[in-house]
């Protein structure tokens, strides 16, 4: 069954790809663990050493290749253990988030959080509201497009414009 | 011994990469000298059937400039593809998308809307479109399709080559035709230009600052512009550390910042990611508000880090309309 029909049954399971990094949200989400928290199961942690290592590339690449969300998180400003990552983090993602919009996808499906190492219960809540959200929202369908698919595409593109009324 | 076969063809451009090639100046008479020039609709007058009965492969090389976003594009460069040897992206239209692949911010509905009834000086009170096909008299009149998403042109059929720039600059052209000419090519799939970043060889990169500390961005017609100092610590949006030299710094020595059309280097995946993230990077502020209304300054981030290869994205296009895809 497709994504879309998953969603219009009411049984979809978004996919969140999270990047955390390794001193502050990674060792959040190992003590939300250690303490038995129950969270949503939808994200896929990806640790990084610094969410200041998270190239703008990495996020549109999960999208394209299939996640319906991303997640990022780092430390709090101030507390980045390289100093500086996190806000570089903040920068880009600051700008990201305006090229996203333009690209129609929803602010919600790509966020960035600060959490510490000691905020276990926030890893909880903020994977549980982003599965929420992204539940309602839907599949995102950015598959990557097979060249062989082109010939089809494009009959169906001639097939549509014919409808264009005079 | 027969002269090697060549065809330039262009989809859709603007005109400037046919423009580039005329830029040869007395060398195009080198090149006319030492190949036979068998298709090329702006010049001469060749038609699609004399392209048809060539054999397959027997054009050494096709240049093929303009991105593809109408089913006749496609009919052509598929049938070109079936008769040349190399097929050379020509331009950034054609390498990414280009200029035309801003297009993909919208879907062809609204494109249609905007041009055939929404610009003022237009008069259209029936909203009449251009159709497909149409009786007449005569019998059927037909046009091709206009597709909903540009494509770059290795989207659509195997590219061998790619010649980067809007218009590609004249020394690459020839030293491309050189390379075709000498059979000294390199791999395939490779940009016949240097893989360097433009700061690298930029005659301002002395004055420009290790950390910028970006405070604010200005649009050329904001300040008079230094002639000799570093434009992005002027504030200007100069893309140079993310884009590939090989334009000889065409609009930084122009007075004027590097807006992107030669593309990335070989070791980025999107351009227009890798671009923002440079940018970004270097804005003097640590505070949340700041930072957000110094890159507020930036009118139309897409527009601008995505000039010349939206198509060619990890995005592709615009998802809201409820028909992204294709
Ligand atoms: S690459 Fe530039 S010069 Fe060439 S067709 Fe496109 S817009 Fe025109
Ligand atoms: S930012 Fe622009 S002006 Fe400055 S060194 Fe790079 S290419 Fe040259
Ligand atoms: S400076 Fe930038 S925009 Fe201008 S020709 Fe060179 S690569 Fe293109």
């Amino acid at each position: 069954m497709s994504d879309k029909n998953k969603a219009n049954s009411g049984n979809f399971e978004p996919r969140i790809v999270a990047f955390f990094c390794n001193w502050c949200t990674y060792t959040a989400a190992d003590l939300a663990g250690t303490a038995r928290m129950t969270y949503a199961p939808n994200a896929r942690v990806v640790r990084v050493m610094c969410s200041g290592r998270l190239d703008p590339q990495f996020i549109l690449m999960a999208l394209r290749e299939g996640a319906d969300g991303v997640l990022i998180g780092g430390c709090h400003p101030g507390d980045c253990h390289y100093q500086e990552g996190n806000y570089k983090t903040l920068r880009r993602f600051t700008l990201l988030k305006r090229l996203l919009q333009d690209m129609g996808i929803e602010n919600e499906r790509v966020r960035m959080e600060w959490i510490a190492a000691s905020e276990g219960d926030r890893v909880q809540k903020v994977m549980n509201e982003m599965t929420e959200q992204l539940k309602k929202l839907g599949p995102l369908h950015l598959e990557p497009v097979p060249i062989d698919t082109v010939h089809k595409k494009v009959e169906e593109s001639v097939a549509q414009a014919e409808g264009v009324k005079i | 011994m027969s002269k090697p076969k060549v065809g330039f063809y262009w989809c859709a451009a603007c005109g400037g990469c046919e423009e580039a090639v005329v830029d040869l100046n007395e060398d195009i008479l080198k090149v006319v000298a030492a190949v036979d020039i068998l298709f090329w609709p702006v010049a001469l007058d060749f038609k699609r059937e004399d392209v048809e009965k060539l054999n397959d492969r027997e054009l050494a090389v096709c240049f093929i400039n303009g991105a593809i976003r109408s089913s006749e594009q496609f009919e052509m460069v598929e049938l070109l593809r079936k008769k040349s040897g190399l097929l050379i992206a020509f331009g950034s239209c054609s390498h990414l998308g280009g200029i035309p692949g801003l297009a993909n911010l919208f879907n062809r509905e609204a494109i249609l809307a905007n041009s055939y009834k929404e610009v003022f000086s237009v008069e259209n009170p029936q909203g009449i479109y251009p159709q497909q096909s149409c009786q007449v008299p005569e019998g059927t009149v037909t046009l091709p399709a206009l597709w909903n998403t540009v494509k770059a042109l290795d989207q659509v059929i195997d590219v061998d080559y790619y010649l980067p720039g809007c218009p590609p600059p004249v020394e690459l052209i020839k030293d491309a035709v050189a390379a075709i000419l000498g059979g000294k090519l390199p791999a395939k799939g490779t940009v016949l230009a240097p893989d360097k970043a433009l700061c690298e060889v930029c005659p301002r990169k002395e004055s420009k600052p290790e950390k910028p500390q970006l405070r604010e961005f200005k649009r050329p017609h904001e300040l008079v512009i230094d002639t000799e100092k570093c434009l992005l610590a002027q504030g200007l949006l100069c893309l140079g550390s993310a884009t590939r030299s090989g334009c000889g710094s065409a609009c930084v020595n122009g007075n004027m910042p590097c807006t992107g059309c030669m593309g990335p280097t070989s070791r980025v995946l999107d351009y227009g990611a890798k671009a923002l993230s440079a940018i970004a990077s270097l804005v003097g502020s640590n505070d949340e508000k700041e930072i957000a209304a110094i890159l507020g300054k930036i009118a139309d981030p897409t527009g601008t880090f995505y000039r010349y290869s939206l198509p060619a994205s990890l995005l592709h296009r615009t998802y809201n309309s409820g028909q992204g895809g294709n």
